[in-house]
């Protein structure tokens, strides 16, 4: 069956509008208000430079959640690959023109931004690989020749950014494809095999592995190692966490990261930040928040009655839970640091952006979930 | 073109969807109790590492009490010094911090290796002294040079000041705290800073847990890189107890110029109320150098010094008393009625006892004379005749009464009890029997005793008040402002009541003095013999005596032996003063003044002196003579009330 999907919407904008998820929508306010405190607080409460700029951006990207939720799903469709192609493009800019900080290269200067495209490929590879899923037959699903695209699809960036190098995000650009292939339907004994290989390449891959990261591996397994060293971060970050009890220090009195005892505390360590702020309450809070957001993309996924929307909803909310897990899982010291920002609460317009735009698509699905897609 | 999925593809994403959502939900439940875990369960440890990192705290010490003598004299006090410290971690490189300082203090490698060591063992927030007081041309020089000296701070503090030599022995001095002095000392918990100082000797060792005072901090908030944020809490910690004692620095002054050149000790006591006035020990030694670390040469010069000058020779410097004990032989056996004054003895200049020679020090003899000349020509034959009928055991208790044998003061822990001796002493420490030929040794103050100078001074002083049990003090305390409030009175009815021995006791009951005698007359004899001691013609230190009214003194004079004349140097003659100086004779006298009406009793030790009068009295006459110069206004300030705190 053909059927040109005419771009414009057969629902009127108050239909749109009605049909929200309104659950989804206050869950990203509210976690977007807690963000703006956080921030205030890095600033050391003071009205100043992280806080302006999180702002706008919040607002600028809800914005960008709202259009992308309201424009026809036939559009996100076709024009994925597109999108896939564009941020991959971006990535191999970055290797050619993009701006250093701290020994890697991840951003591009646009002037207005600095866009780290990696962070938009989180989304861009689900995204292709949804629609990839959707066009093949479930048979072909398991065939050899049907592998090979999404795996070269998932190794160009991974590698591109690997190379940055950005441990933290590569893995999570390459969980988020795994999903994608898995939840299509691909068997199991091929991810057995893609486990043989990966754990043989392991050594060799950890001989290439910068000393700084070899080190946050080594003390994430023995953060005594070298308290004032790597395993700095995670102490200090468990003392801010542990520090704030039940009820938190209040809302500007976290010592832990007035008295900089916290690194990257408007980024990576936000959580932390809060957590000391407003101890178990505040930490379970957002935990639960984000545990809302996961189950509404979930839930969406569910309503949808089309390969491409369902994978992409379940693949994005797997995705987005896994951001917030690495996060967490870094700060409380369950697993090494390895540099990946918390959906949202973070600072940062790259992560924003591509959170945004990934749950502005998920919105569309909601919206326009009776449409035929393709 | 598309191939639209079929309901079988979305029936198994869901399915697969499910085995995601259970792991999700696993994770979720990990990080939930991990949060638990840290938030709840080990909150309090957490929250304890948490302060411990906003936290610092600076310790200082206090500045020292000030010591002070009857009048308000600082004795001990504070003068300003220059320091240097280092603050490890604000330095960025220690080690050419300390190349720099080296090389503009001219440090030894002694002290480098030091310093390095310190700074390894202590916290890196925690000041180092590098030197404790530097001159102001060294304080300048490392001013000038600071910007380049990160991690230094040049400090202004207060250390201790000595002004007064003379004193030397009885205020102690102090120094760093050793690690005994730690485990000994508990009052130093918590009293130790960077630069803190203890009292060693002396009273400052004695005052020490008050005269420290209270370390202060200062308890910063700080960031992690150890800049200080804000001051939380101040603690300007206390300064030390100030404290009056009842020494006068003029007659300290005055018996330590007397005594200048000389090995011994002088001190005077108020006889009624136990003052002790004057408390000085030769040769004298600077306290300062120990203050900041004595180096090795002041050390081995103190150390190895002949006269040996650390030591305090009134409290521990032990004599045979010599013929200043014939007052207590005179006593005891007046008490004990194993002598009648009036008895006459003949001195020929020595005496045969048992197929043994005894001499007397005049070797032509005394010829006859009675107790009261016995003493005041200070006869040795008479004294052995006394001492043989009295015996030993008689003679120590009456000594004991008297305080010797035991510690005058319990403020100097250097202070020594000397030795009464007695037949159950002998048996005990030396393991054998008394001989009778030692009983009349003893009698004359030779042989086995050991009496320090204080032990003399209190000895003459409760004969001189008349028979009574002082006790004897040096600092004054708050409760000691009344308590010799009715002293005039005590001594006008004393006067009164002296022939009515009914009335006495009454009246020794009131002032709650306890009386060391049977029969006041015994005391009152030996108070007279002494006078004439002093002041008749043949008296032993007749020529030291004092004539002008209210001056005169009566006294005592003793010669301890350091080692017997053998019979040929009695034969030959031999002087004292052609002795080696470790042979001659210690000299030692014995004061009370005014006769009259006594109110001061003084003991003089002049070590290898000769003759107690020669080289004793005269000094003994020229601190008497100021001590009662200065009595009224010592006196007016017993009665008008003195205070401890605003010294």
């Amino acid at each position: 069956m053909f059927r040109t999907g005419s771009i414009q919407s057969h629902l009127t904008l108050r239909d749109k509008i009605f049909s929200l998820d309104l659950t989804l929508l206050f869950s990203i306010l509210i976690l977007g208000i807690i963000s703006f405190f956080a921030m205030y607080s890095t600033d050391s409460g003071e009205f100043s430079y992280h806080t302006k700029s999180h702002i706008v951006r919040f607002f600028v990207f809800f914005s960008l959640f709202i259009v992308v939720s309201f424009l026809q799903i036939n559009f996100w469709y076709n024009s994925s690959t597109l999108i896939y192609l564009g941020v991959l493009f971006l990535l191999v800019l970055v290797k050619f023109f993009g701006l250093s900080s701290s020994g890697s290269q991840r951003w591009l200067n646009l002037f207005f931004i600095n866009l780290q495209p990696s962070e938009l490929m989180k989304v861009g590879l689900i995204l292709f690989l949804a629609k990839y899923y959707h066009r093949i037959s479930s048979a072909d699903v398991n065939r050899l020749k049907f592998l090979l695209t999404p795996l070269l699809a998932l190794l160009f960036p991974v590698i591109l950014v690997l190379t940055q190098p950005d441990l933290g995000t590569a893995f999570l650009i390459a969980a988020g494809g795994v999903v994608v292939i898995w939840l299509a339907g691909v068997k199991m004994k091929f991810f057995a095999y893609l486990g043989i290989v990966f754990l043989s390449v392991a050594p060799v891959a950890i001989s290439f592995l910068k000393p700084y990261q070899k080190s946050r591996i080594l003390t994430f397994l023995d953060p005594s190692r070298d308290p004032l060293g790597s395993g700095y971060q995670i102490t200090q970050s468990k003392i801010a966490i542990g520090s704030g009890g039940l009820f938190g220090k209040g809302f500007l009195n976290g010592s832990q990261s007035y008295l900089d005892y916290l690194p990257e505390k408007h980024t990576d360590f936000i959580f932390t930040l809060f957590s000391e702020e407003f101890g178990f309450f505040g930490s379970s809070l957002i935990l639960g928040l984000y545990i809302i957001i996961t189950w509404r993309v979930a839930s969406i996924g569910n309503m949808i009655r089309n390969a491409f929307g369902k994978l992409y909803c379940y693949s994005f909310a797997t995705a987005f839970f896994g951001y917030v897990a690495v996060n967490m899982g870094m700060v409380l010291g369950l697993i090494p640091i390895v540099g990946a920002p918390l959906p949202i609460l973070s600072y940062g317009g790259s992560s924003m952006m591509a959170i945004m735009f990934g749950l502005g698509l998920a919105m569309s699905f909601k919206i326009h979930k009776d449409q035929l897609v393709g | 073109m598309i191939r639209s999925g079929g309901e079988s593809k979305l029936i198994l994403f869901g399915r697969r969807m499910f085995i995601l959502s259970a792991a999700k939900a696993v994770v979720t439940l990990g990080i939930f109790v991990r949060l638990i875990s840290l938030q709840i369960n080990e909150s309090k440890k957490y929250k304890t590492l948490s302060d411990k990192n906003r936290f610092r705290e600076w310790k200082f010490s206090p500045p020292r009490g000030l010591i002070n003598d009857y009048f308000g004299k600082e004795i001990a006090s504070n003068k300003q010094v220059y320091q240097l410290h280092i603050i490890p971690e604000n330095s960025e490189n220690l080690e050419f911090l300390i190349f720099r300082l080296k090389s503009i203090l001219h440090l030894s490698e002694k002290n480098i290796s030091k310093i390095k060591k310190r700074i390894k063992s202590q916290k890196p927030w925690d000041p180092v002294i590098v030197s404790d007081n530097l001159t102001w041309s060294e304080f300048s020089r490392i001013n000038l040079f600071l910007h380049d000296l990160q991690g230094a701070e040049p400090v202004v503090s207060v250390a201790r000041l000595y002004t007064e030599p003379s004193s030397a022995h009885v205020i102690g001095y102090v120094s760093k705290a050793s690690k005994k002095d730690l485990k000994t000392k508990d009052y130093l918990q918590n009293k130790i800073a960077a630069g803190t100082r203890v009292g060693k000797t002396g009273l400052e060792n004695r005052l020490d847990s008050e005269v420290i005072g209270d370390v202060g901090y200062k308890r910063y908030e700080v960031n992690a890189y150890g800049k200080r944020i804000k001051e939380i809490s101040v603690n300007p910690g206390r300064p030390g107890a100030n404290f009056r004692t009842t020494l006068d620095l003029d007659v300290q002054k005055l018996a330590a110029k007397l005594m200048e050149n000389k090995s011994g000790s002088v001190c005077v006591m108020d006889i009624y109320t136990g003052d002790i006035i004057t408390m000085v020990s030769s040769p004298i030694f600077d306290s300062n150098k120990f203050v900041h670390g004595i180096n090795q040469k002041d050390w081995n010069g103190l150390i190895k010094h002949r006269d040996k000058p650390l030591i305090n020779k009134a409290v521990a410097g032990l004599y045979p008393p010599g013929s200043t004990i014939k007052t207590l032989s005179a006593i005891s056996a007046l008490e004990n009625d194993t002598s009648n004054p009036k008895t006459i003895i003949h001195c020929k200049g020595y005496i045969d006892f048992y197929g043994e020679k005894y001499h007397c020090w005049k070797k032509k003899g005394h010829g006859y004379l009675d107790m009261r000349e016995g003493i005041k020509q200070s006869c040795d034959i008479y004294f052995y005749e006394v001492a043989r009928k009295l015996g030993i055991d008689r003679l120590s208790e009456t000594a004991k009464q008297f305080g010797l044998g035991k510690p005058v003061l319990k403020d100097f822990i250097e202070e020594r009890s000397g030795v009464v001796p007695n037949t159950e002493w002998k048996k005990k420490y030396i393991g054998k029997n008394w001989y009778l030929g030692e009983t009349l040794h003893a009698g004359i103050g030779q042989g086995y005793w050991q009496t320090s100078p204080l032990q003399l001074c209190l000895m003459t002083a409760q004969i001189a008040n008349g028979g009574y049990k002082i006790k004897p003090r040096i600092i004054l305390n708050e409760e000691d402002k009344q308590s010799f409030k009715d002293l005039d009175i005590f001594i006008a009815d004393k006067k009164l009541f002296s022939d009515d021995t009914a009335s006495l006791y009454e009246f020794i009951e009131k002032f709650k003095y306890k009386s060391l005698f049977k029969n006041p007359e015994n005391i009152k004899f030996v108070q007279d013999a002494l006078f004439a001691a002093t002041n008749e013609p043949m008296g032993t230190s007749y020529r030291s005596r004092l004539t002008k009214e209210g001056f005169t003194f009566a006294g005592k004079t003793g010669t301890s032996q350091v080692r017997r004349f053998t019979e040929r140097q009695r034969e030959l003659e031999v002087k004292n003063e052609d002795l080696p100086y470790e042979q001659r004779d210690h000299a030692l006298f014995v004061a009370f003044a005014p006769y009259k009406e006594p109110r001061y009793s003084i003991s003089v030790v002049v070590e290898h002196g000769g003759s107690g009068s020669k080289s004793a009295a005269p000094i003994a006459k020229q601190v008497i003579k100021k001590v009662i110069e200065k009595h009224q206004l010592r006196e007016s300030i017993r009665t008008s009330g003195f205070t401890t705190d605003n010294v």
